[in-house]
C-alpha cells in the first residue's frame, strides 16, 4: 500500500490488467507515445508496443465501434475518449450498438468493452469540453456506468470494468486526476454496483459521487460544528445502482441530499430522490434536496465557471434547509 | 476462375435459398402473419451469395436492414431465421431481435444492423480482432449506397486503411437509399471512386453476375489474408421491392424494375450452369423443390414454435 493519485491508479489498473491478460489493449486519440490526454495511458506505449496501445484517427465513432467489433470478437477493449462531451459523435456506436446486440442477439454476444471518459467542469475549457453527461448512459439498458471518486476506488473499479463481460461506460472526472490516497500495489477488485460510506453519520444522507464526494465530505465537517452527523454514501456507480445501501442509510439518518455536478434537472439525483421517495418516504422526515448545477451550459470565464459547480456551501444550505 | 462443380452448386443453392424464403417471408407479410419490418433482399441474391463464398465460417460479416440474403449466404439456419422473424422463442435471437438484428456468432455474423451505418465501426473491429489474435480472418462489411454516405462508413473505410486491417467493404449499390435515389443523394457515380481517398482499391462489378461478384472479393480476400489491407467492391444492383414491405414504390417507374427484372440473377446463373453442363436442368429444378421443402419445413417450424414468455422480458440485458 502506498499514497498515489486517481491517475496512477487508473494507469496502473490498465497496467496490470494488461499483463495478466493479452486479451486488453488500449485505443483512443493520442493515447500512445503522447500518453492520453489527461497522462492516464503514460508509458504503455513503451511497455506494451504500438500493438497494444493504440492511437486511432480523431473518429470517436470508428473509435467506439471498432472496440465493440473486436469485443465482440473475444479481444477486451479499452477505449478512451479525450473529453465525456465528444460522445455525442459516437453515440450510435454505443447506445444501438453496444448497449444493445446482448439482448438483440438473444444474448449470443457478450460485449466487454470499457470505455473511458473524462468528465466535470473546473478547468476552464468551456461548455464543449466540461459537462457531466451521467444521466445519459444510465437511461441506456444493457451499459454500466461507473464513476469513482478516490484513487483506491479508481483502480478496483476499472480492474472490475475491463473484467467485466458487458460495455461499462467509465466516468473519471478532470479534476480528481491529482487527488491522492492509499491504493493497494497489488491488483484487486471492487463490485461493480457496490455503494461505499464514506463518511458515518446519523442525522442525514448526503448520496455524492465523484468531485461532488469531497464537498460533501467537506460540507460534513462544517455540519457537525453545528451538531449534525452527515453519512456521505459514495454510489460509485450509477448503473447497476446499489439500491439497498441508499435505502439503509436513508432509514437510518431519515433524511437525504444528493449532490452531483451533472445539472439538476433530469440528473442523476432526479432517480436516486424518486427511488428513495418510492421506496422509503415512510422514513423521511424532511423533503428530498438535490444539489447539482444550473441548467445551462458550462460556462468559461472563472467566477461564473466557480459559481456554476456545486459546492461544499451549497451541500451546507441544503441539508440546513432540512436539518 | 475455375471454380469447383461443387462451389458452383452451392452459390446456385444460396441464391435460391434467398430467394425462396424471401419470397415466402414477402406473403406471409402481406397477409399480415410478420411482426414489425421486413426488407427484402429480392433481386440482390448474387452479392451476398458472390461475396460470402469467398469466407469461411471463421470469418466475420456485419450486415445492414437488408440482411438475410447475407446471413443465408454466410450459412444462416433457415429454420432459426424464419422463427425470428416471426417473433418467436425459438429464434435466433429467442425474438428479441426480429428480421433487422439476427446474428450469429459462431458463423462470425455480428449482426444485420437497424441503424444505416451501423456496421462500418464493427466491422473494423472484427478486423482488428483478427489482426491483433495473428489469425488469417477476415471481415466482410456489406453496407448499402445510402450507408456510403454515412460518416460511420467513411470513419471506419480510413481507419481500415490506415491500420491495414482485414477488412473488405462490400457495397451493394441498389440505386436507392429508401427513396432517394443515388444521383440525389450523392455526386459521385460509382461509390467504388470513394476507395481512392483511403489509398485502397475500388472496383465496380456487375452485382447481378454472381460469378463476377464472387471473384472481385475473393480477390479482396486474398489481399486482405496477406496483410494488405481493406478494398472496396461496389456491386451494382436493383432492389425489386420497396424499401420495406408495404411501401408504395411511388417514387421510382415500372420501366426501371421491369428493366431490372429481365437482368435477374437467378436465371442468368442457371443458363449458365446448364450450358456449361455443369448441372442439368433436371438437376436445377430438382434444388429448387428441395429448397422449397426445406422452406416449407422452416415455416412450419416457426409456425408451431411458441412466442416468448412474458418472463423471458428482462434476460439477456447484461452477461
Amino acid at each position: 500500500m502506498s499514497e498515489k493519485t486517481y491517475l496512477q491508479a487508473l494507469n496502473e489498473a490498465l497496467r496490470q490488467e494488461m499483463e495478466r491478460d493479452e486479451n486488453v489493449f488500449i485505443l483512443g486519440e493520442d493515447v500512445g507515445q503522447f500518453g492520453g490526454c489527461f497522462g492516464v495511458t503514460q508509458g504503455l506505449f513503451e511497455q506494451f508496443g504500438e500493438e497494444r496501445v493504440m492511437d486511432t484517427p480523431i473518429t470517436e465513432s470508428a473509435i467506439v465501434g471498432a472496440a465493440t467489433g473486436a469485443a465482440a470478437s473475444g479481444l477486451r477493449p479499452v477505449a478512451e475518449l479525450m473529453f465525456v462531451d465528444f460522445i455525442g459523435v459516437s453515440m450510435d456506436q454505443l447506445f444501438n450498438q453496444a448497449a444493445k446486440m446482448r439482448y438483440m442477439f438473444g444474448g449470443k454476444t457478450t460485449v466487454p468493452m470499457t470505455l473511458r471518459m473524462p468528465q466535470g467542469a473546473g478547468i476552464g475549457a468551456a461548455a464543449q469540453h466540461s459537462q457531466c453527461l451521467e444521466s445519459w448512459f444510465m437511461n441506456i439498458p444493457g451499459l454500466k456506468v461507473v464513476i469513482p471518486s478516490t484513487p483506491y476506488d479508481a483502480k478496483g473499479l476499472l480492474i472490475s470494468a475491463i473484467r467485466d463481460d458487458n460495455p461499462v461506460v467509465f466516468l473519471e472526472h478532470k479534476l480528481l486526476y491529482g487527488a491522492s490516497g492509499e491504493v493497494p500495489d497489488e491488483s484487486y477488485t471492487i463490485d461493480l454496483g457496490k455503494a461505499d460510506i464514506k463518511r458515518e453519520g446519523s442525522d442525514v444522507t448526503i448520496v455524492a459521487t465523484s468531485q461532488m464526494v469531497y464537498s460533501a465530505l467537506e460540507a460534513a465537517e462544517k455540519l457537525k460544528a453545528d451538531g449534525i452527523e452527515a453519512e456521505v454514501v459514495d454510489p460509485r456507480c450509477l448503473l447497476p445502482l446499489d439500491k439497498d445501501t441508499i435505502l439503509d442509510s436513508v432509514k437510518k439518518t431519515h433524511a437525504l441530499v444528493v449532490a452531483h455536478e451533472a445539472v439538476t434537472f433530469a440528473g442523476p439525483g432526479a432517480e436516486i430522490s424518486a427511488m428513495v421517495a418510492e421506496e422509503a418516504l415512510d422514513y423521511l422526515d424532511a423533503p428530498i434536496k438535490r444539489v447539482g448545477a444550473p441548467f445551462c451550459p458550462v460556462p468559461f470565464s472563472p467566477p461564473l465557471e466557480q459559481f456554476y459547480i456545486p459546492s461544499a456551501d451549497n451541500i451546507v444550505e441544503a441539508v440546513k434547509s432540512i436539518r | 476462375m475455375a471454380l469447383s462443380k461443387k462451389t458452383l452448386i452451392q452459390m446456385y443453392e444460396t441464391m435460391n435459398r434467398i430467394r425462396l424464403f424471401e419470397q415466402r417471408l414477402q406473403e406471409f407479410f402481406a397477409a399480415g402473419e410478420i411482426p414489425g419490418f421486413v426488407h427484402l433482399y429480392l433481386g440482390e441474391e448474387a452479392v451476398a451469395t458472390g461475396a460470402c463464398a469467398a469466407l469461411t465460417d471463421a470469418d466475420s460479416i456485419t450486415s445492414t436492414h437488408r440482411g438475410h440474403g447475407h446471413l443465408l449466404a454466410k450459412g444462416g439456419d433457415l429454420k432459426l431465421m424464419m422463427a425470428e422473424i416471426f417473433g418467436r422463442s425459438t429464434g435466433y435471437c429467442k425474438g428479441k431481435g426480429g428480421s433487422m438484428h439476427i446474428a450469429d456468432m459462431d458463423l462470425g455474423i455480428l449482426g444485420a444492423n437497424g441503424i444505416v451505418g451501423g456496421g462500418g465501426p464493427l466491422a473494423a473491429g472484427a478486423a482488428l480482432a483478427a489482426k491483433y489474435k495473428k489469425t488469417d480472418n477476415v471481415a466482410v462489411c456489406f453496407f448499402g449506397d445510402g450507408a456510403s454516405n454515412q460518416g460511420t462508413t467513411q470513419e471506419a473505410l480510413n481507419m481500415a486503411s490506415a491500420w491495414k486491417l482485414p477488412l473488405v467493404f462490400v457495397n451493394e449499390n441498389n440505386g436507392y437509399g429508401i427513396s432517394c435515389p443515388q444521383c440525389k443523394s450523392m455526386a459521385v457515380v460509382d461509390i467504388a471512386d470513394r476507395a481512392a481517398a483511403y489509398d485502397m482499391p475500388g472496383v465496380v462489378v456487375d452485382g447481378n453476375d454472381v460469378l463476377a461478384v464472387h471473384e472481385a472479393v475473393t480477390e479482396a480476400v486474398k489481399r486482405a489474408r496477406k496483410g494488405e489491407g481493406p478494398s472496396l467492391v461496389e456491386c451494382k444492383t436493383y432492389r425489386w421491392r420497396g424499401h420495406f414491405e408495404g411501401d408504395a414504390c411511388t417514387y421510382r417507374c415500372t420501366e426501371e424494375l421491369e428493366e431490372w427484372m429481365a437482368k435477374d440473377p437467378i436465371p442468368r446463373f442457371e443458363a449458365k450452369l446448364v450450358e456449361s453442363k455443369t448441372i442439368t436442368q433436371k438437376e436445377a429444378d430438382k434444388i429448387k423443390a428441395r429448397i422449397e421443402k426445406d422452406v416449407d419445413e422452416a415455416v412450419a417450424f416457426a409456425k408451431e414454435s411458441p412466442m416468448p414468455e412474458t418472463s423471458a422480458l428482462m434476460d439477456d440485458v447484461y452477461a
